[in-house]
């Protein structure tokens, strides 16, 4: 879905917040009718980068051109575009129907306009119609989402932007409700910028993903690229749970592990990111095994089992080795049978593991 | 499982109406609230109430004898009196109009714009507030002062200019309750403002809505309790003010609270004084009643 024409571009763009510099020089197209999610932890500068798109701020330099027109100072209420805060900032003081018909009043549009667009909407968002006009306040915080989605998309805007909108919501609901978003941006084929600190839901919705740290866009690229190919071990590490060992290049190919007092076979240096004599050996826990005999895999550790974690329909277990504590995940159904304190060999193959810089 | 959670619990035996009230007073809430309830008895209710008798007595009056009579009453309308109240009204209409339209940029600014400077501006607002009312306004007196006054006497002496003076006409009493009653009607305003949202208001720019709109349909509404509080309060006290139409007005007009003073003492009327009193609380009472019940306290206090 990463063709077609790009509807939001920015270049070099940086916000200046007195000495912090939140956003710094960051360049992205955005092209029409995709599902554009931006990833980083707190603090990294995502929710400010969002604001400037909304034009709810100025960018202290670069531009910002949707559909080609440079729109720095074009402030948002006179952008074709919408955004779903974090807080949803409904308006408490009003009803339903009146958060979801704002757009349409602060347009003049009449009264019956407004009613009939507003039936449709709660429609789209599976709101009951008998919501029409009860008070926000007294809604759940599912059907407050709802409201906070459709008031956003009844001007029927370009490009809706989310700003964290389903942070607060306890987990249950968060996962039926990136589904639905999904369909939704499926449905009404409209561009969506979303942002999260949670790289899981930005896999599960997204057509590309942006990764920002300390105010930088470090990667882009489609959920599956970010996945297997993470640019370095902030990317890696921000994925969940992976195992990262730090390596050095050493003889005949190999890597030294310090930590593990190993040699490691991976990767050959010139397939990661910058062939540097340093770096990180990712595996996933998943991609971890337990070995009867050291020769079934690429790579091998002796170590002991220091606990094991049901986790519904996986078993995580926990292995010390040298100074690591190394990671194995196991299918419920596959589960490694082992008591704690056993002496076990885990081991993975090098096409599961990936180099990554600092 | 659901339907033991949907049947009903069987009713409670219905305590008798006397039985009930007796459970009323034993509430730990009564309870706790009687010392303060008997103290509003006996100083705010006792004394009204004895006023409120005073009122249906007849011209001259010192004692509960005598025949009740609704002269008093007649009097404030047929008599002069009913031009006291438009007075006080008047003013005290004008002044909350005033001290709003001054503190809405005030508040705007202590919730939204001067950040750490808030403090300081809010400490420099209540300072004069430590000094008593009538001590200020002698000293606007002293400012206004013909001649001799400061700021006359400044002019003199800076570009010798005789000055006339701003004392004593309804201007300066305006001004002179303006500048008593400003932060009653300013602190409220301000909570008021400080309740609205930042992202409701970014929510209603981004929603297409310009400046005026914001203003209009989310300030505003959120705004409403912190500034009818303030209003009232400003306008309750107005109603009431006396010195300022005395000291800065030099009594050109003489306003309820003059009228009631000048009752009670000089012309020795207490039952006049009293019913000019007792109908002043009317009109303010149903004023407040009418106002109090479009509030909503919990929204104001953070509850909700």
């Amino acid at each position: 879905m990463a063709e077609g024409a790009t509807i939001l571009r920015i270049e070099n763009v940086t916000k200046q917040f007195g000495k912090l510099r939140a956003v710094n020089g960051v360049s992205l197209d955005i092209v029409d009718g995709e599902f554009f999610t931006i990833v980083g932890p707190s603090g990294s500068g995502k929710t400010t980068l969002l604001r400037m798109l909304a034009g709810l701020e100025k960018p202290s330099a670069g531009d910002v051109f949707l559909r080609g027109n440079r729109v720095n100072d074009v402030p948002a209420n006179k952008r074709p575009t919408c955004m779903v805060f974090q807080s949803l900032a409904l308006f408490n003081h009003r009803t339903v129907g009146q958060n979801i018909e704002f757009s349409l009043k602060m347009r003049g549009v009449s009264r019956a306009a407004r009613r009939e667009r507003c039936v449709e909407l709660m429609d789209v968002v599976r709101l009951p119609q008998d919501y029409y006009a009860k008070g926000v306040t007294k809604c759940s915080g599912g059907e407050r989402q709802r409201v906070a989605l459709a008031r956003a998309l009844a001007s029927d805007p370009d490009i809706m932007f989310f700003d964290e909108p389903l942070s607060a919501i306890d987990y249950q609901l968060r996962k039926f409700l990136e589904v639905e978003l999904k369909d939704l941006h499926r449905e009404t084929g409209k561009t969506f910028v979303y942002i999260t600190h949670s790289l899981e839901e930005a896999m599960v919705m997204s057509d590309r993903i942006g990764i920002m740290q300390s105010g930088r866009l470090i990667q882009i690229g489609s959920p599956d690229e970010i996945y297997t190919q993470p640019l370095n071990k902030f990317v890696s590490e921000f994925m969940g749970e992976v195992n990262t060992l730090p390596v050095q290049a050493g003889t005949d190919g190999k890597f030294d592990c310090p930590d593990l007092g190993t040699q490691l076979v991976g990767p050959s240096p010139s397939t990661s990111a910058n062939g540097s004599q340093t770096g990180y050996l990712v595996i996933r826990p998943e991609s971890m095994r337990f070995l009867n005999d050291p020769s079934e895999a690429d790579n091998h550790i002796k170590g002991s089992l220091f606990n094991e974690y049901a986790m519904g329909s996986r078993v995580q277990y926990h292995v010390r080795a040298g100074s690591q504590m190394l990671v194995v995940e196991k299918l419920r159904e596959m589960a490694f049978r082992g008591s704690v304190n056993d002496d076990v060999i885990i081991g993975w193959d090098v096409k599961d593991s990936v180099l990554v810089s600092d | 499982m659901a339907s033991t959670l949907d049947a009903s619990p069987p009713p409670l035996p219905q305590p008798g109406p006397l039985r009930s009230f007796g459970l009323w007073l034993r509430q730990p809430g009564f309870l706790s609230a009687s010392p303060v309830l008997l103290f509003f008895l006996i100083g705010f209710v006792g004394p009204l109430v004895i006023v409120l008798g005073f009122s249906f007595l007849p011209e001259r009056t010192f004692g509960f004898h005598g025949d009740w009579t609704v002269e008093n009453y007649t009097r404030i309308l047929s008599d002069s009196y009913y031009i006291s109240f438009l007075w006080s009204f008047g003013l005290a209409t004008a002044t909350v109009v005033c001290c709003l339209l001054i503190s809405y940029p005030v508040s705007y600014g202590l919730a939204r714009v001067f950040g750490r400077w808030a403090a300081p501006v809010m400490l420099i607002l209540v300072i004069p507030l430590f000094v008593s009312e009538n001590v200020r306004l002698f000293g606007w007196y002293l400012v206004l002062l013909k001649g001799g006054g400061i700021l006359a006497g400044s002019v003199k002496w800076l570009f010798d200019l005789d000055t006339g003076t701003l004392l004593y006409s309804n201007g300066s009493t305006l001004m002179g309750m303006i500048y008593v009653y400003l932060p009653y009607t300013l602190f409220p305003t301000t909570l008021g403002l400080s309740l609205v949202p930042r992202d409701q208001m970014d929510a209603a720019s981004d929603l297409g809505a310009n400046r005026w709109q914001i203003f209009r349909e989310v300030e505003l509404p959120i705004a409403m309790p912190g500034i009818l509080i303030g209003s009232l309060l400003t306008f309750v006290l107005a109603v009431g003010a006396i010195s300022e139409a005395k000291m800065l007005g030099g009594a050109n007009i003489v306003v309820v609270a003059h009228a009631i003073l000048h009752e009670f003492t000089y012309a020795q009327n207490w039952p006049l004084g009293s019913a000019i009193s007792m109908f002043a609380i009317a009109i303010t009472g149903i004023l407040v009643i009418f106002i109090m019940r479009r509030l909503d306290l919990d929204r104001l206090l953070g509850r909700k």
